[in-house]
């Protein structure tokens, strides 16, 4: 019994193994391709490269303006995320020590919209930003704001649910303001919360396209997906460029990924659970 | 919330009634831009072709989601982890990235296949509709199977051990305990992943965009590029604003009905 057992690992191991090498196979053949000359990869596309070249990298790199542009997608996600966390977070305390009847329909609406595709809103949202000017950076860190609370409030409404009010009352006896509460009781028990509204948004805001391409769509301010997408369009017939700058542009997210995939599965899998 | 949604909404509401070029309204239109829409092939066509995506890309995702959870979830040590890392990544990155690369082993890999084995199967893809679909099909899946799976692992996770003991006391195989212990007890991930995969799968744009850019001639474009297309490229604003609000109903309606079949279906079981 035991035996079969450990046979049965064994066998499942295995499949699991290969499973695993059949997903990350996609990524290893862009990688392949990438240190090929351009002769090379219409030769000879599936195996490692017979005369490997690093040549296609700087290219690539200077072509994508790298620096710039990671910049750029650091600035907007960066600045989105914080927003985002300060505004839901506050929100849903505020919402969650207000029992009144205009707290449930808030409560309630911002669970419907979630339901709205962005298609929906997406010309006029453009329109009313265009009209007042605000078609740049900071009017899409407003959009995110607008576009991402309803999920963040919901989330942290939920973990809110979970702490007392005898904590805030005990909190106010000592002399405690509501702010202070807030600040230095209520948001750091809500960290697994804000783990996964960071998780989930950074994800979101990294890899944005359409957004930023209707908002921000100018030399100088290109996040990462958006110069992607014109350098590919540009250098669409030469692939060992275009998939030097593909490894290029996934490189930081895999740092990112190998140091906190620990928070960001948990980060995801918290969110779905509520 | 009320500028960035609600007043867009509204309004939009409002253009879809009117003919709009992006500028200024050059009038009030009624239900015209609506009544379009019922003699508007392109449209219908995206949308069909988007539901036969959602169903055939829901479907393989929650199998494999489930498949890979119930692997990983298997004592393997260290190598669990490694699994898990593995099957999730294609999550954080993005669409257009994701397309690019898949396009890529499409139109290059897969003809390097096809020489290599003489077999008709995998040269030409992307180049013919159904190729494209199934193109679509396995980038969403590849893609959202590991995200899924982290949802069915925490749930797998959740069913206490005395339960699985009690199971092979009674004698219980792999089998049996899977369906009759884990499957019942997984139920709410069911409600959650159909619910990401769905609303998910129905807004679809950047892959389709990466991918195929809706071709060969318009035939794999989807909903919401044909109405983004609609939009900024034919600059008919009033009309894509028409489709955006349909587009609407359908997916507010189905994750509506999909959420109480499934919250009743839990309680069931």
């Amino acid at each position: 019994m035991k035996r079969a057992k450990r046979k049965n690992i064994i066998i499942l191991g295995i499949i699991g193994v290969l499973i695993s090498l059949l997903w990350i196979y996609p990524f290893y053949l862009v990688f392949i391709n990438s240190i090929k000359t351009k002769g090379e990869i219409f030769r000879n596309t599936l195996n490692w490269p017979e005369d490997l070249t690093l040549e296609n990298y700087p290219k690539a790199f200077t072509e994508l303006d790298f620096v710039q542009s990671f910049s750029n997608s650091v600035f907007i996600t960066v600045i989105s995320i914080l927003v985002l966390v300060f505004c839901s977070s506050m929100a849903a305390y505020a919402l969650s020590r207000n029992k009144s009847k205009l707290s449930s329909v808030i409560y309630f609406s911002l669970a419907i919209s979630m339901l709205i595709p962005f298609q929906s809103i997406m010309i006029p949202l453009i329109s009313i930003f265009g009209k007042v000017d605000m078609l740049n950076r900071t009017g899409l860190i407003i959009m995110y704001l607008g576009l991402g609370s309803a999920m963040a409030i919901f989330l942290y409404y939920g973990a809110l649910r979970g702490i007392s009010t005898s904590l805030d009352e005990a909190a106010i006896i000592d002399g405690a303001n509501r702010f202070q509460i807030f600040r230095y009781i209520i948001f750091p028990m809500l960290k697994p919360t804000t783990v996964t509204v960071i998780v989930l948004n950074a994800i979101w805001f990294w890899n944005d396209y359409l957004l930023p391409s209707l908002v921000i769509n100018k030399e100088g301010m290109y996040t990462i997906p958006l110069k992607t997408f014109y350098f590919f369009g540009e250098y669409s017939k030469q692939w060992h460029l275009a998939l030097a700058a593909l490894i290029i542009a996934i490189i930081p997210i895999i740092i990112v990924y190998m140091f906190l995939q620990k928070y960001i599965i948990k980060g995801i899998s918290d969110g779905a659970t509520k | 919330m009320f500028f960035v949604l609600v007043l867009p909404l509204l309004i939009g509401i409002y253009y879809s009634f009117t003919k709009y070029n992006g500028f200024t309204v050059e009038g009030f239109v009624r239900f015209e831009n609506y009544k379009n829409l019922i003699s508007d092939t392109q449209f219908l066509n995206s949308l069909w072709f988007t539901t036969k995506f959602s169903v055939v890309s829901i479907i393989l995702i929650n199998v494999i989601g489930l498949a890979l959870a119930l692997l990983v979830t298997q004592k393997f040590g260290k190598l669990s982890t490694v699994f898990r890392t593995i099957f999730f990544m294609p999550n954080l990155i993005g669409g257009i990235i994701l397309g690019f690369i898949w396009q890529f082993i499409f139109l290059k890999a897969f003809e390097g296949i096809a020489t290599l084995t003489g077999l008709d199967f995998f040269s030409g893809w992307l180049s013919t509709p159904e190729t494209g679909f199934w193109g679509l099909v396995i980038l969403f899946t590849w893609q959202m199977s590991g995200y899924i799976m982290v949802i069915y692992i925490s749930f797998l996770n959740n069913i206490p051990e005395e339960l699985m003991e009690a199971a092979s006391i009674d004698g219980a195989n792999s089998w049996q305990k899977f369906w009759k212990v884990k499957f019942p007890m997984i139920a709410p991930a069911f409600t959650v992943s159909l619910f990401l995969t769905l609303s998910n799968a129905f807004k679809i744009y950047d892959q389709n965009m990466a991918l195929t850019n809706g071709g060969p001639f318009s035939q794999t474009e989807m909903t919401a590029m044909n109405i983004y297309n609609t939009a900024f490229k034919v600059q008919d604003m009033g009309y894509a604003q028409a489709k955006a609000i349909i587009f609407l109903i359908i997916i507010a309606l189905i994750s509506i009905i999909q959420l109480y079949i499934t919250r009743r279906r839990e309680t069931d079981l």
